[in-house]
């Protein structure tokens, strides 16, 4: 198993540690990840809010390298993912888009090539009975709410991952663990994250109702896989009224979560580098039977 | 909310420009409000998705883009993934932000015009995203220099806000880009 990675600009600062949990994931998995050569920003939200052009140009200039490799992209942001297939929409369904984009990027890209996020590799290239093999621990009954947010199931006929309004990819692989992936209505709900500078009382405001949900349902953490929500709901909980008292909610990357029990060090996962600390979940892995 | 509707009106407003910009028809919209139902900042933004599309049929004009919802909107495609007639709103409004950063309109609630022209500048210069600088440059702009300050030391401590600028993009193709897509629109500094 080969892939052109694609790290996304966040892997170095705000979201390193997805990237260190998917790189460490992968090399315990037998995944190689050969990091695109030059990558540069997808454009994010800013780009598609200013000119539908650059917004398609953007990524497809990284899909360009990674043409060129042939291989895969793997994407573990998603926002990139999201941006990513977006412009293989835009370029594959309109020859006058696919002109533009063309000029505007100095060659021809005709929209093809895959763009794969690292849940989707993890559940079908790598695959449930050899994930479930490799597992050198369990989350022993862990309660977790698996949230999905917008980016990766919508616009859901562009990209197509699991299901819109009721996607269980994260579930399964919290059951595999051995978790117990919670049943709640907030699977696909906005963190607000495109607001977080502009207006973060918006954020504030949205990620509590998700972490109230997940609490309510007795979510011992919630499991991500996006920077965006990881950071509203992680970053912005200390704002949050209510829950005080009860403990903030450990906002773990399903990365994060597969990596422990796979059995690699907390450190070598960024567990640290969370801001609601992770010790319900460090601790539930290592309760028994290991 | 009331809409009056001028009786003298007799252009068609925006709508033949947005439709043109975003590729989106909005003739098929019959006004379920599934859209504005699951709309998660309508209701702080003082105006829903149904209610843009319905004012673009009757032929509103720049006035439509002064609408909370067009800076408030997160691009979270909820609307668009539950309308019954796919139109795809998060486009629509994509480009009414077009046209109201072209038009120099204030937006509503916020500085995301500014925040976007910061981010992309930062894009153009190096290839992919520097947050300190970008996050510098919309606060200066902003004059909320110390909002989220006490964020900051508790990111850096984790190792979560990057003091270097970022290196490794191929910034002559990302430079190429811009050139030929929005040009002189963003500045570089």
């Amino acid at each position: 198993m080969k892939y052109a990675y694609y790290p996304g600009c966040s892997s170095h600062s705000t979201a390193r540690d997805m990237h260190e949990s998917a790189t460490a994931v992968a090399r315990r998995l037998g995944i190689e990840l050969v990091e695109l050569d030059g990558w540069s920003c997808c454009g994010a939200t800013a780009a598609h809010q200013t000119d539908r052009l650059l917004a398609a140009s953007l990524p497809s200039s990284n899909l360009l390298l990674a043409q060129r490799t042939g291989l895969d992209t793997l994407v573990t942001c998603a926002a990139c993912y999201s941006r990513m297939k977006a412009a293989n929409h835009e370029v594959s369904s309109s020859p006058d888009m696919r002109k533009k984009v063309a000029e505007a990027v100095g060659s021809d890209y005709d929209g093809s090539m895959p763009v794969r996020h690292i849940v989707e590799v993890l559940l079908e290239d790598v695959g449930m009975p050899k994930l479930k093999k490799s597992l050198a621990r369990s989350l022993n009954g862990l309660k977790v709410a698996a949230y999905y947010g917008c980016l990766l199931v919508r616009p859901h006929d562009v990209t197509g991952f699991d299901d819109a309004e009721n996607p269980v990819s994260l579930d399964r692989l919290v059951e595999a663990m051995g978790g117990e992936s919670v049943d709640w209505p907030c699977k696909v709900d906005c963190c607000g994250g495109g607001l977080n500078l502009t207006r973060t009382d918006e954020v504030v405001r949205l990620s509590n109702s998700i972490i109230d949900m997940a609490r309510d349902s007795g979510a011992d953490c919630i499991a991500v896989a996006c920077p965006m929500c990881q950071a509203s709901l992680d970053l912005r909980q200390k704002d949050m009224k209510g829950g005080a008292g009860k403990g903030r909610l450990p906002i773990v990357y399903i990365t994060q979560l597969l990596g422990l029990c796979l059995g690699i060090a907390p450190a070598e996962l960024g567990l640290n580098r969370l801001m609601a600390s992770p010790d319900a979940v460090l601790q539930a892995v290592s309760s028994k039977g290991s | 909310m009331t809409i009056v509707i001028s009786k003298k009106r007799r252009t068609s407003g925006l709508r033949p420009q947005v439709e043109e910009m975003s590729g989106v028809k909005l003739d098929t919209c019959y006004q379920c409000r599934k859209c504005s139902a699951g709309c998660p900042v309508a209701v702080s933004a003082g105006s829903a998705p149904s209610e843009i599309i319905r004012r673009l049929h009757l032929g509103a004009g720049d006035e439509l883009l002064e609408s909370g919802l067009v800076w408030m909107c997160l691009s979270c495609e909820t609307c668009y993934g539950r309308c019954p007639m796919q139109i795809n709103f998060p486009a629509v409004i994509d480009a009414l932000r077009s046209l109201s950063v072209a038009k120099g309109i204030k937006a509503p609630g916020g500085n995301m015009p500014l925040f976007n022209r910061m981010f992309l500048e930062n894009v153009k210069i190096f290839g992919r995203s520097y947050d300190l600088s970008m996050i510098m440059g919309y606060k200066l702009g902003s004059g909320k220099l110390m909002d989220d300050a006490g964020k900051f030391p508790a990111m850096l401590g984790k190792g979560k806000m990057a003091l270097l600028p970022p290196s490794g993009a191929d910034k002559m193709s990302v430079r190429r880009i811009f050139d030929h897509t929005v040009g002189k629109k963003v500045k570089s500094k």
